[in-house]
């Protein structure tokens, strides 16, 4: 039943998760023309897209434990999904950038290399942007799997420093940042052999 | 023998204030103010952007939250117990505190130390008056202010997210100043629970988290008191919090400021020394370094 599922998943081209990717940023911009975003919208937008960035991370982080465990193989979407995560950063940076600093370069150059959350911010950003950069077939098969697979391992690190980032930026961690962040780590220690192998057993 | 209000607020100021205040914006506080406006504050936020966007952590953590939790706070009746090195120390009512006849209307800055700002209409009180009429004794060197504890109708007290109650203070100077006023009011409507109901601290020219809401205990001591936050985080939250361009937050500068209810592209302003009322309060900091004492 579930296979049969997935079989027919997996036909579905691959624009079909930029079709679901695109949903949260139409809400968002729905829920702003629409006056519903409150009495801080700037603030509102710019979490949005943060908080969507890091749940499409989370799930590119999904697959392969979905494979290794459960059999349920989807990877082919893994890197649109990934795409979908930087696109929605790139639009955090930019909601930052220009309607929360008001493009003030001075203090926002500055502040990049001099707080911590903007650092970590900025490092999982440039992690995707590379990701991103590299995710083609071509850049694929010019880096060969090994060190391309290699590249694509930073995604571990930009999930941790995205979600430290979220954290750390507001006066006491939001609880479901903190959620977000155990989720995180759960899907990270997954992919320690020991781990994998005991929860394997346990789920067949 | 009783002291009423008149012995502390010259009569000619009790009956102008009102139309003084409102067409000043601020200023003409009480005879120890200079008599000249403050830079204008600007123009008010709605009520609706104020009574919607709080840091009132006792209700959650969220700036909806105190809006949609804070509802089921008891503020009538309600009491002040003002104690500690005063000569008439007691249980005291809104009435005592803030009779109709002395409450003045008063339109201040907030920045909060998140670096988003509000300009917000109050209503109320001088402390400098409520603490002329209980005494104060020569020792008392600093006032602490306590925040309700009440966990049943207060959600975020059930957890142990802070060491509650919240607890502020101000050195005597600061809490005498004319500009520190408590709050019963909020666009002359009786203060919504969600801004401190029904009686708070407003102190204008320090971070919002001094402004502690919701108030039960005033306590004149002659040891500095340890704030939550100051108690919490010690390199990120000082006992003064003045606002201050020119010392960062650790995490984040305090250069500038968002104004609230700016719109989209509303951008940022920068943030003045002593939140504007340097005019009216450097001097109280004189020879101080404010970037240790922060």
């Amino acid at each position: 039943m579930v296979q049969r599922l997935v079989d027919r998943l997996r036909r579905m081209p691959n624009g079909i998760v930029w079709l679901l990717g695109a949903m949260p940023l139409a809400l968002l911009v729905w829920d702003t023309v629409t006056g519903r975003l409150g009495v801080d919208p700037v603030r509102d937008i710019e979490h949005r897209l943060g908080r969507t960035a890091l749940y499409f991370v989370v799930g590119s982080l999904c697959f392969t434990p979905a494979l290794r465990l459960f059999r349920i193989n989807l990877v082919k979407f893994r890197r649109p999904v990934g795409l979908v995560a930087f696109t929605y950063a790139a639009l955090h940076l930019g909601a930052w950038v220009v309607l929360d600093m008001g493009l003030l370069w001075a203090q926002l150059l500055a502040d990049i290399v001099k707080r911590p959350y903007l650092v970590l911010g900025m490092i999982a950003f440039t992690i995707l942007a590379v990701m991103a950069a590299t995710s083609s077939n071509r850049v694929l098969r010019k880096l060969g799997p090994v060190r391309w697979r290699q590249v694509h391992r930073l995604i571990y690190a930009a999930a941790s420093l995205a979600v430290l980032h979220w954290l750390v930026s507001h006066k006491i961690w939001p609880t479901w940042g903190m959620t977000v962040g155990a989720a995180i780590l759960l899907l990270l220690a997954l992919r320690i052999p020991l781990i994998q192998t005991n929860v394997r057993k346990l789920v067949s | 023998m009783k002291l009423s209000w008149n012995d502390v607020t010259p009569e000619p100021l009790v009956l102008n204030r009102r139309a003084v205040i409102a067409g000043l914006g601020l200023a003409a506080a009480g005879p120890a103010l200079p008599a000249r406006a403050a830079v204008d504050p600007g123009k008010p936020n709605s009520f609706e952007e104020i009574t919607n966007y709080n840091n009132f952590y006792e209700f959650g953590f969220g700036k909806t939250d105190p809006a949609e939790n804070a509802g089921a706070l008891t503020t009538d009746p309600w009491a002040v117990d003002i104690g500690g090195m005063i000569d008439r120390p007691g249980s005291y009512s809104l009435a005592d505190i803030a009779p109709a006849n002395a409450v003045e209307d008063r339109i201040y800055r907030l920045r909060c130390v998140e670096a988003w700002s509000m300009v917000i209409p109050w209503q109320g009180v001088p402390l400098a008056g409520v603490l002329a009429r209980v005494g104060v004794q020569p020792s008392a060197k600093f006032v602490e202010f306590q925040t309700l504890l009440r966990p049943e109708e207060m959600p975020e007290q059930r957890r142990r997210s802070l060491d509650w109650p919240y607890v502020e203070g101000l050195r005597l100077d600061e809490a005498m100043h004319p500009l520190t006023l408590l709050a019963t009011g909020l666009y002359g409507k009786p203060l919504p629970n969600q801004n401190g109901a029904p009686i708070r601290l407003v102190v204008p020219w320090k971070y919002g988290f001094k402004s502690a809401k919701s108030l039960v205990r005033i306590t004149l001591t002659d040891r500095q008191p340890v704030s939550t936050w100051q108690a919490m985080q010690p390199s990120e939250y000082g006992f003064y919090a003045n606002v201050n361009p020119g010392v960062d937050h650790p995490r984040w500068s305090q250069a500038t400021e968002r104004p609230i209810g700016a719109g989209l592209f509303g951008g940022r302003k920068e943030t003045l020394m002593f939140n504007g009322y340097a005019d009216e309060v450097a001097h109280l900091y004189a020879g101080m370094d404010l970037a240790r004492d922060y």
